[in-house]
């Protein structure tokens, strides 16, 4: 990444467009604006077309010889397809209602960051290849013939698309840049066109079953890992399973929480839960990702990935199955799991065990989220919880986009929330719930080299935060995504230092109150409880 | 620019060639021809393009959702933004439609680095200008019937009553005239102006603006200036309406004129964007519920076979690997 500006420079972003058209404007590869392309090795294994070393830098991207024939054949065959596209192809008004929603666009000024100009890309092929009336208009309807340059657009803008869906929440039409993206990259895949960093986790999450290519029994290593730590901490042994045949509930997070930290303690969170509750619930190594990377992908790959879930809930005989703290995987899971996978007949509707409470919101998935459940375990007044665990704690909630947008969860999480911090304060409005802001690495862009971009996109969500951190000292930020708990830390360091980020329950597992515990000292990152260090640090 | 240019150029052409047409004699292509073309266009074209869309499968359910889900009994949800049966969704439509519900929600970016600060002020202009616009559109159109009807139905006058409730000038002002330049003339100014929407817009953004502003003022002219033989002008419309198409004498150039731009805006109307007004009906992420985990929608092209990577394959490349760690495996070594 190249040398980051202070954020107080970032901010001053130039909106002023430039003078001439946007077809004329070339997009310009540097290092923090794209994304490396994906390995030869990595598409042959998927079955991919076109693998070769290329360099999206260098002039020559060694495209097939007929590239211009399938991405057109592509193209047609797509708006056969899917409704989706052909009306958001048609209806667009070019309003401009979503020019200035986009976090990228807020946080760069590019103007083909604007939701509208970035369907644009693809509109003007649709009208130049498919619209005889537009044909015959040339330049001036807005049409254009497919030529590389407009190949390189695509990867540049569409691999500066987080899928956040914001625009589609102000759009007149509805129109879904999210659903323009996802077909814009299926088609360039078809001609090899793509990152490493989306199809390096397809292939791992195919194979070994999560996005980081953990083999089963470095998976089951990391997770001993996690419970001597969870010892340490509480006294507690847990005792995870997995592939546990015959148990009623099999769980499956994102593999992001098992890897790295924060997501770690979120992790130790479920676990300390299901302990506590004696839950009946079992672990696969097989199905252990929950974040669907073949969603950025293309419908084959989200599909087959999202089919493990199913597949392995039906082999170990599960009654349900309960999804962890994640974005895409609730989008693809509330949206289209069924869909693709299901029905799910050979599972039941889901029941908490605890309360009795029956699911009915998922009748048919028979996949629940387990914020949902936790929240009815609260209501239900089953979790003694101590929120001074948590009392060095100001939170502010994220709400992720997907489980927004994509799904509509609002109120669980934030009561969740409000039952185990003490103090609790929301962004401001135009920056939370349906109009939350991306974290800037959805939809395959939280990889290094795209540093730079991600971070400039975080300036809404970035600014926000420290709003409430100057205002209401703010010093710690919870969420219900995977790729948050890995973007959020990176961005809070830049946009708002001295901010923390969390799962959510990582604070249900501090704040967890066992009966006949032995007292904590320290919570689950292993800092010392507020009050408890106190003693040796007055003296 | 250049599409601000031409699209102005071509509807100053298009006007000249009607008011110039009818003077010369023409009055039969402009009066009866050109009509039953245009509305034949419209009629063939929009239902083309509504029948290529409803004809098209949506494989997933895809809603947008704008509040809370359907969720646990004690979560109030947000029944009209994010729908959870057909219901609610058809309410949640009928805002869309009615209300222009998402317009509504729309913020105005207002980025102040030297205060460190990044704003979203509420902006309803658009929201307000467009739902004048579109109103005042449909009043006007409404109130038209009279040329068409004989005798002419009692909403069609009542509406007319209170449109011209002012009573202002004589012939009295309507007041959905006024709103429906003023409307356009919003849009309008707002493309030219905001350099966002300025840098995206094309011939076909300006010339539909250009167009209906047209029809408007010429409209307009003939009204409260030219002051045309209104009986003339009810007895060529009864005549297209009943197919028996007569060109009655003393009807004036500016009537042809007004006439025409509304049949070019007919013709244009399925090849444009202005197919928005079927398309809105048709977005997914609007008209389908967020009830994918209580019912199960249906792919028409869901390939079954796609099949996950096999637990069975998963445990041949590992079972080694498995049984040290102590895993449970399927199959022994």
């Amino acid at each position: 990444m190249s040398k980051m500006a202070p954020p107080e420079e970032v901010m001053k972003v130039d909106y002023s467009t430039p003078a001439e058209p946007w077809m004329d404007v070339k997009p310009e590869f540097k290092l923090g604006n794209y994304s490396y392309p994906g390995k030869p090795d990595v598409l042959k294994y998927l079955g991919l077309p076109n693998p070769r070393e290329w360099d999206p830098t260098q002039e020559d991207w060694k495209l097939p010889p007929d590239w211009r024939e399938i991405v057109t054949d592509g193209f047609r065959e797509l708006l056969k397809k899917y409704r989706s596209l052909k009306v958001f192809m048609d209806v667009c008004v070019r309003c401009g209602a979503c020019a200035d929603k986009c976090h990228f666009y807020i946080g760069s000024g590019d103007p083909k960051n604007m939701p509208v100009l970035r369907a644009e890309l693809l509109r003007s092929i649709y009208r130049g290849e498919f619209s005889v009336a537009a044909k015959i208009l040339g330049k001036l309807s807005g049409s254009r013939k497919l030529e590389e340059d407009v190949i390189k657009e695509w990867f540049m803008y569409f691999y500066q698309c987080t899928q956040c869906r914001r625009c589609s929440l102000y759009c007149p039409y509805g129109i879904d840049t999210a659903e323009i993206t996802f077909l814009a990259r299926d088609l360039m895949n078809r001609i090899g066109v793509n990152i490493n960093w989306i199809l390096e986790p397809v292939a791992n999450c195919n194979r070994t079953g999560n996005h980081l290519g953990i083999q089963p029994h470095a998976f089951k290593d990391m997770m001993d890992f996690l419970v001597d730590d969870i010892e340490t901490i509480t006294g507690r042994r847990v005792e995870p399973s997995f592939h546990r045949k015959g148990a009623e509930i099999l769980f499956i997070t994102p593999s992001g929480d098992i890897f790295a930290e924060p997501g770690i303690y979120t992790f130790m969170g479920y676990l300390l839960l299901f302990d506590y509750l004696d839950l009946d619930v079992t672990w696969s190594t097989y199905a252990s990702e929950g974040g669907n990377f073949g969603s950025f992908t293309n419908d084959k790959w989200m599909k087959k990935l999202n089919a493990k879930m199913y597949h392995e809930a039906k082999r170990l005989g599960v009654k349900y199955i309960i999804g962890g703290e994640c974005g895409h995987m609730w989008r693809v899971l509330n949206q289209f799991m069924d869909t693709m996978n299901g029905p799910a007949d050979f599972l039941e509707v889901p029941k908490s065990p605890i309360t009795g409470t029956v699911f009915n919101n998922a009748k048919s998935t028979k996949m629940i989220h387990l914020v949902e459940f936790t929240a009815d375990l609260i209501k239900n007044g089953k979790l003694k919880l101590d929120k001074s665990r948590n009392a060095g704690i100001t939170a502010t909630w994220h709400d992720s986009c997907n489980t927004s947008r994509g799904m509509g969860f609002f109120d669980e999480p934030r009561y969740v929330l409000e039952n185990v911090v003490e103090k609790f304060v929301d962004m401001p409005a135009q920056t939370i719930r349906e109009q939350t802001f991306c974290c800037g690495g959805g939809a395959g862009l939280n990889n290094g080299e795209f540093t730079e971009m991600r971070l400039r996109g975080g300036l809404p969500r970035g600014n926000a935060l420290r709003y409430v951190q100057e205002k209401f000292g703010v010093n710690t930020m919870s969420c219900i995504c995977a790729i948050d708990r890995a973007t959020l830390p990176g961005l809070a360091d830049y946009w708002a230092p001295g901010v923390q980020v969390t799962g959510l329950h990582e604070l249900v597992g501090n704040a967890l109150v066992f009966e006949g515990e032995e007292e904590r000292t320290m919570n689950l990152r292993q800092e010392d409880l507020p009050g408890v260090e106190g003693s040796e640090e007055d003296e | 620019m250049a599409g601000l240019v031409t699209a102005f150029l071509a509807v100053v052409a298009l006007a000249a060639v009607a008011a110039l047409g009818a003077g010369a004699g023409m009055a039969n292509v402009f009066g009866i021809a050109v009509p039953y073309v245009a509305v034949a266009i419209f009629v063939a074209g929009f239902v083309k393009k509504v029948i290529g869309w409803a004809s098209t499968p949506q494989p997933f359910s895809i809603a947008t959702t704008g509040g809370q889900q359907q969720s646990l009994p004690w979560v109030k949800q947000a029944k009209f933004d994010n729908p959870s049966t057909p219901f609610q969704t058809v309410v949640r439509m009928a805002l869309e439609v009615l209300c222009f519900r998402s317009l509504f929600r729309n913020t105005k970016l207002d980025n102040r680095p030297e205060e460190g600060r990044v704003a979203y002020g509420s902006d309803k202009s658009l929201w307000l200008f467009s739902l004048m616009f579109h109103y005042s559109f449909l009043i006007v159109l409404f109130r038209h019937m009279r040329f068409f009807l004989e005798p002419v139905p009692m909403l069609v006058t009542g509406v007319e009553f209170v449109d011209s409730i002012l009573q202002i000038a004589a012939p009295t002002l309507y007041l959905t005239d006024v709103f429906f330049v003023v409307g356009v003339t919003f849009l309008l100014a707002r493309r030219i102006w905001d350099p966002k929407v300025s840098y995206i817009s094309l011939v076909s953004d300006y010339f539909p603006l250009f167009l209906i502003l047209a029809i408007a003022l010429s409209g307009i002219y003939m009204r409260y200036f030219a002051k045309v033989d209104v009986i003339a002008i009810k007895q060529l419309a009864i005549g297209l309406v009943s197919f028996k198409p007569v060109i009655p004498p003393n009807i004036d150039w500016s009537f042809y004129m007004h006439f025409f731009l509304v049949c070019v805006l007919w013709a244009y109307f399925p090849f444009s964007k202005l197919m928005h007004l079927g398309g809105v009906f048709l977005s997914p992420t609007r008209n389908l519920p967020n009830n994918t985990r209580m019912v199960r929608y249906i792919n028409p092209w869901n390939d079954p076979s796609i099949k996950p990577h096999s637990y069975a394959d998963y445990e041949d490349d590992f079972r080694e690997k498995m049984i040290e760690a102590g895993l449970p495996v399927d199959k022994e070594a």
